[in-house]
């Protein structure tokens, strides 16, 4: 009965953003952006270097607090809210950057990505809660120790997902891992909480194309399981590829949207994109010597293509 | 009690300029050296006092005129602080970011201590070779000194803003603190940059130092932590790294504790600098003068602490040492050598506890020796006053250093990095001034006399195997405790709030309620350490646990491995333990702390034992 209800009601968007906004002094890295985002969904953002993808992945996961505007998580107002509420209610992010735990085990790792699934971290009454989480620590009963056993074989078989890249490395520092290695980490970690939504903020950056193409694999395997995904991508091809809608930002503003094939062959994303690389070009530095740079002209390239 | 007319007032507000001055020059150096190299300077105090003592020399010992004393303090000072950069600092560029935190720390013990050896620890006079007239205005008055302080004070603005604004190395220091990388590519020279900056705010620093002598006329080897101190919390309240506002926060400082003093008497002077410190560090962490809402500057790469490959014990191995070291009174039986290890278990207990904040948590606290404070006073006072038995009172000490070492930090949770420090720092200051002031309670400066030793079925434990057994039984407990603690998910979502806390709090990490609960463990711990000590040593005042054994705690943590369990004990049995069975004189100590800490930082950062 509710079931079929549910189904006749229109479907609400999994996550909804209205007129986001996010100034750093004289500069409007976010700029009144709209956007949403179906269940089961795979939504790319992709926009030069400093067009704000970032910053709304912050804004989104709670990390950085916008100036205007709001954002909806299912159905519910979830505008300014902490970053660990809101992994709470699901939503899990991977970094452009790369923030493993370096001296944690790629095991702990993932472990701490199934954080809020702990059953003693739920007691959230001041004082008695966390006095409770200790006692549940030292004493461990065999509930905790069950659950604590359990959590440990998920992440295993996570971690075997990425096959022989890191399995044999569970027990290793995550700081000894390559990099590419770290990222894969990453995305284990945010898979252990079990999102309803995943942010990907360049999970390829720095791979190269065999690598590339694995991790292709595995984020179209995590969308025909049925998750959510929002992807921040520079590599074009993967996008095409994995996209139901790919959205297009430029200085903080989304200039296109649409399905992968009519996007490319919008004037103005073209523009933006050959625009920006010429002036990418006079400056050699940048947080994306990782293939960044190299990825835009591709992207240019791609984009003429279509 | 107030004065009610308006002269006393003005006497204040110009002692308030005055002292404001001096602060101002302690707190410009600091300012520059955050702006170029993003590092609060802890060794800063320790060149004040250098320049002190350069001073000193100059007047007494080689009757110099005034203006050659200023100048060969400045000399004297600026050198210090190029070697300071060269040798301290320049080598950690590139390690991790607690490693300068650290090395500054361990420069300002080096030279305290060096200056306590040479010149010994008693103060000394500084006669002003100014004239002593007054001018009367308004009720109030301004002497000589006051006049060339502010004199000093200006002028070294002045110049300062002549450099930065019209020289080329000036034009370098702006545009290194804007962007250093971005600099480095222009070619500014960016070491030549940092040993210029360093000189420069150490020769101000020195000449703030004897500028202070001269005024109270009294100089000792440890005048600089409390300046150094307030140097840092003048800077604060400017915004770090802010020239004009250290400058401002410094006449604003002056003020606040110049009129704290008219109103509650001396003793609370240094109160007013840290519950204010506290206050903006909660309020406005970006100073007075910030406007823009910012996101706290985060590293793309590299982390807080060093990687690390911990060396792990075999249990066997750590029931067999815990073994033997529980035999060892059958074997052993000189007092002295049990009672000087009963001693290094009770700082084992502290070095366990700060390992835990320190290093599983990764917040470097410099107060600890409060939270030992904290637990003497508390189990003392309920024996004695309370009329507790000492057995029941050492756990309730303990769980009252837990609440009120969480409760006092609990404002810095929201900190990071240097900041921390600076708070626990100021928190360990702020629980000494309450127990020298709030005499009802704590019999204020005379201490607390007659604590009666700890006891089981009437019979006191005070013989010198009990003095050993003690510390190390409740040692062990703890030690196991904290390890059973770290195998399980708390160890986990403790360390990975160290090892990064944003993606800690991306996955949901509660920042505030595992810092509040390791506080609140570290206290326990610590709580019943100082309870311990205060029950075997009979006697305990202010002073029993000043600020240096929090230094002592952390070097032992640091020689043993960050949050690593066995290291805390080790370390603490290495520290105090040697020195005094190789009877190292005492007054070496200290020194020999400081150097060993420098040396770790700078050759073994992972300590003994391995970061855990
Ligand atoms: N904390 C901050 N303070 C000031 N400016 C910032 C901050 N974070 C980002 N910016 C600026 O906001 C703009 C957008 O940055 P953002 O990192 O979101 O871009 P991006 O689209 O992710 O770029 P890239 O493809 O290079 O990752 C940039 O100009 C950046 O310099
Ligand atoms: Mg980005």
């Amino acid at each position: 009965m509710a079931d079929q209800l549910k189904n006749s009601l229109p479907k609400k968007p999994l996550l909804e953003i209205a007129g986001l906004t996010r100034r750093f002094g004289g500069l409007t890295a976010v700029n009144g952006l709209s956007l949403t985002v179906e269940t089961g969904e795979l939504v790319s953002i992709i926009g030069p270097n400093g067009a704000g993808k970032t910053t709304l992945f912050n804004l989104i996961s709670g990390l950085d607090a916008p100036d205007a505007g709001a954002v909806t998580f299912e159905g519910g107002d979830v505008t300014g809210l902490s970053a660990e509420r809101l992994a709470a209610l699901g939503l899990a992010r991977s970094f452009q950057h790369g923030r493993v735990f370096g001296n944690l085990s790629v095991l702990d790792n993932v472990l701490v990505g199934a954080h809020t699934r702990l059953r003693a971290v739920k007691p959230q009454i001041p004082l008695v809660g966390p006095l409770v989480e200790l006692a549940l620590a030292l004493i461990r009963p065999p509930s905790v120790r069950a659950e604590e056993e359990r959590l440990r074989a998920e992440a295993t078989e996570i971690v075997r997902m990425f096959g022989e890249r890191l399995t044999p490395r569970l027990d290793k520092p995550a700081h000894s891992l390559s990099y590419a290695n770290r990222r894969r980490v990453e995305i284990a970690r945010a898979l252990a909480l079990h999102p309803r939504l995943l942010l990907l903020d360049e999970p390829t950056a720095g791979m190269n194309p065999t690598e590339t193409a694995e991790m292709l694999e595995i984020i179209r395997g995590l969308k025909a399981g049925g998750l959510t995904i929002l992807l921040i991508e520079h590599k074009l091809d993967l996008v095409m590829q994995l996209s139901d809608r790919v959205v297009v930002m430029d200085h903080g503003a989304r200039i296109a949207e649409g399905p992968p094939a009519a996007v490319a062959g919008d004037p103005a994303v073209i523009e933006a994109y050959l625009g920006h690389k010429a002036v990418g070009a006079a400056n050699q530095d940048g947080p994306n010597q990782d293939g960044g740079r190299d990825a835009e002209g591709d992207a240019a390239r791609i984009l003429v293509a279509h | 009690m107030l004065p009610t007319t308006f002269g006393p007032w003005l006497d204040y507000t110009i002692n308030g300029l005055v002292i404001g001055n001096i602060y101002a020059l302690l707190a410009v150096g600091l300012a520059l050296i955050f702006g170029v190299s993003h590092l609060i300077n802890f060794a800063h105090g320790s060149v004040y006092m250098v320049g002190a003592y350069i001073g000193w020399l100059c007047v007494t010992k080689l009757a110099l005129p005034l203006p050659v004393t200023f100048v060969t303090v400045a000399a004297g000072c600026g050198l210090l602080g190029a070697v300071i950069e060269r040798v301290g600092l320049r080598p950690l560029r590139n390690a991790p970011r607690i490693a300068p935190l650290l090395a500054t720390i361990g420069l300002s013990v080096v030279l305290d201590q060096s200056a306590q050896l040479l010149f010994s620890p008693d103060p000394r006079a500084l006669p002003t070779q100014l004239p002593t007239w007054r001018i009367a205005i308004g009720g109030g008055s301004i002497g000589a000194l006051d006049l060339l302080i502010a004199g000093v004070g200006i002028g070294s603005a002045g110049l300062l803003y002549g450099f930065l604004r019209f020289t080329k190395l000036g034009w370098a220091v702006r545009a290194t603190a804007l962007d250093r990388d971005a600099a480095q590519q222009c070619g500014v020279d960016v070491d030549k940059v940092n040993r210029t900056v360093f000189a420069i705010a150490s020769a101000l620093g020195g000449v703030s130092g004897l500028l202070v002598g001269m005024y109270y006329n009294t100089i000792d080897p440890n005048m600089g932590f409390q300046a150094g101190l307030k140097g840092i919390v003048a800077q604060l309240i400017g915004g770090v790294g802010n020239v004009p506002g250290a400058i401002a926060g410094s006449l604003l400082l002056g003020l606040i504790e110049s009129y704290g003093i008219a109103l509650f008497g001396t003793s609370y002077r240094n109160l007013f600098a840290f519950v204010a410190l506290i206050l903006i560090l909660v309020l406005r962490p970006n100073g007075l003068f910030a406007r823009a809402r910012r996101l706290p500057p985060e590293p793309l790469t590299g982390t807080f602490i060093a990687p690390s490959r911990p060396l792990v014990l075999p249990k066997w191995a750590v029931w067999t040492l815990a073994a033997l070291a529980l035999a060892l009174p059958l074997v052993v039986q000189q007092p002295y050598l049990l009672q000087t290890l009963g001693n290094a278990w009770l700082y084992a207990l502290l070095a366990l506890s700060l390992t835990l904040v320190a290093g599983t948590v990764g917040q470097v606290s410099l107060g600890h020796a409060g939270l030992l404070a904290i637990g003497a006073y508390a189990s003392s006072l309920l024996a004695l006053d309370a009329g507790v038995p000492v057995l029941l009172a050492v756990p309730l000490a303990g769980l009252v250093a837990a609440a009120l070492g969480t409760a006092l930090v609990y404002p810095a949770f929201r900190l990071r990095g240097h900041y921390v420090s600076i708070a626990t720092l100021a928190v360990g200051e702020i629980v000494t001034l309450v127990i020298l002031n709030w005499e009802s309670l704590t019999r204020g400066p005379i201490g607390v006399t007659g604590i009666p030793p700890l006891s089981v079925a009437g019979k006191p434990l005070v013989s010198g195997q009990w003095v050993y057994w003690v510390p190390l039984i409740v040692l062990l407990a703890f030690a196991a405790l904290q390890s059973r603690l770290l195998n399980s998910h708390l160890g986990r979502t403790l360390r990975a709030i160290r090892e990064d806390d944003v993606a800690a709090r991306s996955y949901g990490v509660d920042l505030n309620r595992y810092k509040g609960l390791a506080f609140a463990v570290a206290g326990f711990i610590a709580g019943v350490g100082g309870a311990l000590m205060a029950h075997f040593y009979s006697y305990i005042n202010h002073e029993t646990f000043p600020a240096p054994v929090s230094m002592l705690a952390l070097t032992m943590v640091i020689l043993g491995g960050l949050g690593n369990v066995a290291g805390a004990v080790l370390g603490a049995a290495v520290l105090v333990g040697l020195p005094e069975l190789f009877r190292a004189a005492a007054e070496y100590r200290m020194l020999i702390y400081g150097v060993v800490l420098l040396l770790l930082i700078r050759f073994r950062p992972q300590g003994l034992l391995g970061t855990v």
